[in-house]
């Protein structure tokens, strides 16, 4: 039989039973659309998180007050409220630990801010100058904080963009040389950030910036730090780093024992690491019902399969009593499941691309759809059509002519 | 060539053994047209359907052209039917749901016959048939009785085969058409030298073919030649 004419009897076999050759088609639709869609939407996230974890710089060791919680990543509650890092443990730092680029100590605080009428609250970031090489920012217009600000403790500000277009609007082009005021004080904006995108908590883009002495003195009214962030010569030395750092901060801190120290310290790869974990583990739980979905599919297929084989006994014993042979049969009706799980594996990964359009643009999560997922989505349903189809296809092809023919 | 030697077909239904043919013999030679009679319930379409390497007898030689069908795997049994054999239906058998032409050109499909030649050669067999030109894109299910066997017919002269057999070709036709496709046979096993076996319950009707071999019960009870007048 000749593949023109194996198309035009398959063709012609699904058009004769729209109706369920629909239904069919759209139980493969409905798991291969699931299964683009979630890949992709677990992969956004993914990579998402990750990026988000890049913007905050690269090769950084985060020291942090308050106790460590167990090994991993845990947001404990008291951690950046208490007060054990100071100036001084960055200096050290800064003078006695080789493997260290940069050190960039920090204190935080959120405040009401106000600037010609309208106003807000955010998070003030009191740093040094080394804070835009350590965490990857660049400015947009104007400068940021420099080494003189911090030695004059001036009442200088440097703004996220969101935190510019909460105070003077969004199409502001003049912010630069306005004041605005937080906690009541006077600061000059000496310049804006460039966007770095990123969500959730900790926003680049919602900060404002103003010298450590400055913060320290005139918004916490104490000396103590929030973070200091120290950033290794390269990613190998990083675990070094996270051990001296450590081992330096018990000494200067007079702790003995590591268990009981009042600071606690996280590596940027850790940090990764753990976060890629949690991402792959969603991935895979999103992929696993996915798949759940395209089994179904694929045992509709099967079904729809079983159910035409017998419906069809007949013409498969005329088939047979013409001249088709075996393989003639089994061709016939392996194309037809595969037709069917082509058509809904086509129409199926455009949903499942739709459908993570969708997620992007309402969700904002830059979802991914990979040619990895689209080809084994395709792969899968050609397999499915396979696998599930030639189980009916077999026992069509086997049938006697005869008995065949008198089946009713 | 035809020799059948002492063929017997045993059904099996629930265990139950019943013998639709006896050890029947016989012999046809090539451009022989025959009739085949005997009541209902015979055995004539179980004999036929071995005669048309549908089925294989249980015990027993079917000899075709020399080879010995009753050994032949399913798919050369195919290649048989295909090659060799126009085999016409008591209950026709037509595709349902698709259109009188593509019934007809069915067989070509498997045969490998080249799209372009299909259509004219359906056309032809169907002409031959006696088939209104009106009904080509009919569907087969929406036509009477008679013209059902008249598709049948055609569809199985359709490949040329040398040996048509017929299962009761005239019993929806009236008596004017029923004679019409009884000298489409003749005219085939004339001028063609085709193999013609036909079964039949009407004397009439066997009358038109040159032997008539009578079945009884599974077994050949007369096997006679027709005096042609
Ligand atoms: N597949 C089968 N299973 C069991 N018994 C069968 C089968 N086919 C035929 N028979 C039996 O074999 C006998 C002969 O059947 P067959 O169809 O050959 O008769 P026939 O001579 O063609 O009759 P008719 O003139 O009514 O068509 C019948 O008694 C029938 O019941
Ligand atoms: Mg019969």
């Amino acid at each position: 039989m000749k593949l023109t004419d194996l198309f035009q009897e398959t063709a012609s076999a699904l058009l004769v039973n729209k109706s369920r050759s629909g239904l069919t088609i759209l139980g493969i639709v409905i798991g291969i659309a699931s299964v683009i869609a979630m890949v992709s939407i677990g992969q956004g996230a993914q990579n998402s998180i990750e990026s988000n974890i890049e913007a905050l710089g690269s090769n950084l060791v985060i020291v942090m007050p308050g106790a460590q919680r167990g090994p991993g990543v845990t947001i404990s509650s008291g951690r950046g409220s208490a007060q054990s890092l100071t100036l001084a443990d960055a200096e050290a730092i800064k003078n006695e630990i080789n493997l260290a680029q940069n050190v960039e100590p920090e204190v935080s605080g959120r405040y009401q801010i106000t600037a010609k009428g309208t106003n807000t609250n955010t998070q003030v970031l009191g740093t040094v100058a080394a804070y835009p090489e350590v965490r990857n920012l660049q400015i947009a217009e104007g400068s940021f904080i420099s080494d003189q600000n911090i030695r004059s403790t001036a009442k200088v500000a440097v703004l996220g963009p969101t935190v510019r277009d909460d105070l003077f609007g969004a199409s502001s082009t003049n912010a630069i040389g306005q004041t605005i005021r937080i906690k009541q004080i006077n600061f000059k904006v000496i310049g804006i950030t460039q966007t770095k995108g990123g969500s959730g908590f900790n926003n680049p883009d919602d900060l404002i910036y103003v010298p450590l002495s400055t913060a320290q003195q005139f918004l916490a009214g104490n000396s103590y730090l929030s973070t200091i962030a120290i950033q290794a010569v390269d990613q190998k030395s990083m675990t070094d780093l996270q051990t001296q750092v450590t081992t330096l901060l018990l000494d200067r801190h007079n702790i003995a024992d590591p268990t009981l120290a009042d600071f606690s310290i996280l590596n940027q790869a850790d940090i990764v690491a753990s976060a890629a974990t949690v991402t792959n583990t969603l991935t895979l739980l999103l992929g696993s019902i996915a798949g759940i979905s395209l089994i179904v599919g694929g045992i509709g297929i099967m079904n729809m399969m079983l159910t035409s084989v017998t419906e069809r006994t007949r013409e498969i014993g005329l088939r047979k009593a013409i001249g088709a042979k075996r393989a003639d049969i089994n061709q016939q009706f392996l194309t037809e499941a595969i037709m069917l799980t082509f058509i809904g594996g086509t129409v199926g990964i455009f949903l499942g691309w739709l459908i993570a359009l969708g997620v992007s643009h309402f969700a904002n999560l830059a979802t991914k759809v990979s040619l990895t997922s689209i080809i084994l989505a395709f792969g899968v349903s050609a397999l499915i059509g396979i696998i599930f189809g030639y189980y009916p296809a077999r026992r069509a092809a086997k049938l006697n002519p005869i008995e065949a023919l008198r089946y009713e | 060539m035809i020799e059948v030697k002492n063929v017997v077909k045993t059904y099996d239904t629930n265990g139950i053994l019943f013998q639709a043919l006896k050890g029947v013999s016989f012999e046809i030679k090539n451009g022989e047209f025959v009739a085949i009679m005997g009541p209902s319930g015979s055995g004539k379409s179980t004999l036929m359907h071995i005669l048309g390497a549908l089925d294989t007898p249980s015990s027993g030689e079917y000899l075709l052209d020399g080879q010995n069908v009753a050994q032949l795997s399913d798919d050369e049994l195919a290649d048989i039917r295909k090659n060799k054999i126009g085999f016409i239906f008591q209950s026709f058998n037509l595709l349902p749901r698709a259109t009188v032409l593509r019934n007809v050109m069915l067989p070509l499909v498997y045969a490998g016959i080249p799209e372009e030649k299909r259509e004219e050669k359906a056309k032809t067999a169907l002409q031959h048939a006696g088939l209104d030109e009106s009904l080509l894109y009919h569907l087969s299910n929406q036509l009477s009785g008679g013209q059902m066997q008249r598709v049948a017919i055609a569809r199985a002269l359709v490949n040329d085969p040398a040996l048509i057999l017929a299962d009761e070709p005239t019993g929806n036709l009236d008596t004017q058409t029923g004679e019409f496709v009884l000298s489409t046979f003749a005219k085939l096993n004339v001028k063609q030298k085709r193999t013609i076996i036909l079964i039949t319950h009407e004397r009439d009707v066997a009358a038109h073919a040159n032997r008539i071999i009578n079945i009884r019960d599974g077994a050949i009870v007369k096997d006679e030649r027709v005096k042609k007048p």
